[in-house]
């Protein structure tokens, strides 16, 4: 036989609406529980900062991938044309740098958006198959209508059965274990 | 004095033309655009259609086979016309593909709502119109396999590509708007792939849309992250989508033909873009909405604003038609004053005469608002914009390198089989894989629509 471990990740809450999710991460945030996630079928305006996620490092990743590309096009193109391959047509400048912007702005998009979205989802940590919240069985409806709310259990707040009552008397409709099963 | 009207947001005006037909909730849009998917079954119309489209590629097949085999010279191209229907293929699929592009980054950045239910489809329209488009400057170099000689790579002959050339821009544009377009189609999906993989009965589509999701699990924290790489996508998309076309249009523009070699190409050549691709989304989603009973989702107001959009960049594209005239004249350059000249008088006049009818004349009947809702009409009316547009790449391409500056390099020009059986070949392709796209993937964006539906519900609580 395997020995199955399966240990606590959290309490899940389920909400009607985004709205009142919203209020009750407010409030959950406010009693001092640190580690809480929630999760919407569409993105909910100020849920993310209501859970206490205030700053995100994608748009400096695209930047950067933005930079890392317009040198790459311009450097490419330089190297190619004025040093490798240096071609004399009756003396024009071999760093003929305007008809490089082109291709310069196309690698500098190009660099920009695969940083961002490479970016955006290793910050995300996907992809990622397995992730305890997927056990309880009514968050398949929470890519429909449904809005959860998650107390984590490496919050040092938490207590399972403290933390069940508190999310119950934010009126969640709904409360279950979260068991994460490795 | 007082005069009453009701502002702008209030519900005796908003309610006129809604978004989203009345009564839906969240669960009742994702119902409907995941069962296309997920349940329905094949109808015999999607049958019959994904056969036929089948036929033309198996056409295309043979035709580019055929293309391989013998050269280049099975086309009707010679010298001087060694752009032939390859390159007006080209140009009028890349225009197509504007639109996708257009609605789904510079209609996002503008805040337009109506833009939630028709962008998905769009999207995959550009892609497949870019998958069509990218075949022709490969079969046209009449040895695709060595087409790898235009990325730059070291190789024993010690040459690199000639960055100085429109040609080299073109392959650098086209295959960054080809890869943006794409991964911002794929991040588009990724919540609705996740939705899918959570309704799945089937094994199988658990599985495909499990791992196509990555696990996405519509997490606060990942929304967040998400929607600043979709903003951030859409700012970067905006500015491509209208280098992508100029840099077609400096394929021309840059080289001395007459009837090439002017600034107003790259606006004109944008516009004419968003022109076609706007008709062509019109062409797919009258079908569509019908086909699938979406008449909620894509409504009366999505086609008028399309239909606003083709006429507004219709007048554009008319403008680009009368300033080459008039700086072919004001110039005083003869050779742009006898181009001008055989467009309405030499041989090839008959297509220009057609190209004004289809892209100036007939959009005009857009000002009618009867017209504008009218589906019927509105369909004929993208067949015919498209068509156009076409006949204006044709135009520009053939009429001018029939009429270049000696009559010792003048020729003629007519398309043999083959020319045809590649287009229809490529019609096909497209087709195909947008029958193949709306049976497999959401046709409309399940999770941007669930948003659509939260918003409406609050403007009625207000």
């Amino acid at each position: 036989m395997m020995e199955h471990r399966s240990h606590l990740y959290g309490v899940m809450g389920e909400f009607e609406t985004p709205e009142k999710l919203l209020a009750a991460a407010k409030k959950t945030r406010a009693a001092g529980y640190v580690h809480v996630d929630a999760y919407t079928p569409f993105p909910v305006e100020g849920l993310a900062h209501a859970i206490g996620f205030r700053w995100t490092a994608v748009p400096l990743i695209t930047l950067i991938g933005g930079i890392l590309g317009g040198l790459t096009g311009f450097g490419l193109q330089y190297w190619c044309a004025a040093i490798a391959y240096p071609i004399n047509i009756a003396g024009r400048p071999l760093n003929s740098w305007p008809a490089f912007i082109p291709i310069t702005f196309e690698l500098t998009v190009l660099g920009a958006s695969l940083f961002s979205v490479v970016g955006m989802f290793a910050l995300n940590k996907l992809p990622q198959p397995y992730h305890p919240v997927f056990n309880v069985e009514r968050f398949a409806q929470g890519s429909t209508d449904r809005f959860f709310l998650v107390i984590e259990a490496r919050d040092p707040k938490f207590d399972l059965a403290g933390s069940s009552r508190f999310l119950q008397e934010l009126s969640a409709r709904f409360v279950a274990e979260v068991k994460d099963e490795k | 004095m007082s005069v009453t009207q009701p502002p702008l947001n209030s519900p005796e005006i908003r309610r006129v033309e809604p978004l989203l037909e009345p009564g839906h909730t969240y669960a009742s849009v994702t119902d409907k655009i995941a069962a296309v998917v997920l349940t329905r079954p094949l109808g015999i119309g999607w049958l019959a259609g994904f056969t036929i489209t089948f036929c033309a590629v198996m056409l295309l097949f043979i035709a580019v086979s055929w293309l391989i085999i013998k050269g280049v010279g099975i086309w009707g191209i010679n010298i001087p016309i060694g752009w032939g229907f390859a390159i007006v293929n080209f140009v009028w699929w890349i225009g197509i593909g504007h639109a996708g592009t257009l609605i789904s980054a510079i209609l996002f950045l503008l805040n337009q709502k109506w833009r939630t239910s028709i962008n998905r489809f769009a999207e995959a329209m550009t892609l497949f119109a870019v998958a069509c488009a990218g075949l022709f400057p490969l079969l046209h170099t009449g040895r695709p396999w060595m087409a790898y000689y235009m990325f730059p790579y070291p190789s024993t002959t010690t040459f690199w590509p000639q960055f100085r050339s429109p040609l080299m821009w073109d392959v650098f544009a086209v295959s960054t708007y080809g890869t943006v377009s794409l991964i911002f189609w794929f991040i588009g999906l990724v919540p609705d792939l996740a939705t899918l993989r959570d309704r799945a009965k089937k094994r199988y589509q658990q599985v495909i849309f499990g791992i196509l999701a990555m696990g996405w699990r519509n997490s606060a924290r990942h929304w967040h992250r998400y929607q600043s790489t979709y903003l951030l996508l859409a700012g970067l998309a905006t500015p491509l989508v209208l280098s992508v076309h100029t840099v077609v249009s400096f394929d021309f523009a840059v080289a001395i033909v007459p009837g090439w070699h002017t600034t107003i190409f790259p606006p004109y050549f944008v516009a004419g873009a968003i022109y076609s691709g706007f008709a062509m989304v019109l062409t797919l989603a009258i079908p569509l909405r019908k086909a699938y009973g979406l008449e909620d989702f894509i409504t009366m107001r999505h086609l008028d604003n399309c239909a606003k959009v083709m006429l507004a960049t219709g007048l554009v594209v008319a403008y680009g038609y009368f300033i080459e005239f008039f700086m072919a004249f004001y110039s005083g350059n003869k050779f742009d004053v006898f181009l001008a000249e055989q467009r309405l008088h030499g041989p090839y006049s008959h297509f220009y005469y057609a190209l004004l009818l289809c892209n100036i004349l007939t959009p005009q009947l857009l000002w009618i608002r009867k017209v504008r809702r009218n589906v019927l009409a509105l369909f004929i009316m993208s067949l015919v914009i498209n068509t156009g547009m076409w006949l204006e790449r044709f135009v520009i391409i053939v009429i001018s390198l029939t009429r270049d500056f000696v009559p010792s390099a003048w020729g003629r020009y007519s398309a043999t089989f083959w020319d045809y059986a590649t287009l229809a070949g490529t019609l096909g392709l497209f087709f195909m894989l947008f029958y193949l796209f709306v049976r497999g993937l959401p046709a409309i964006a399940i999770s941007e629509m669930r948003e659509l539906v939260h918003e409406t519900d609050s403007e009625d609580h207000q």
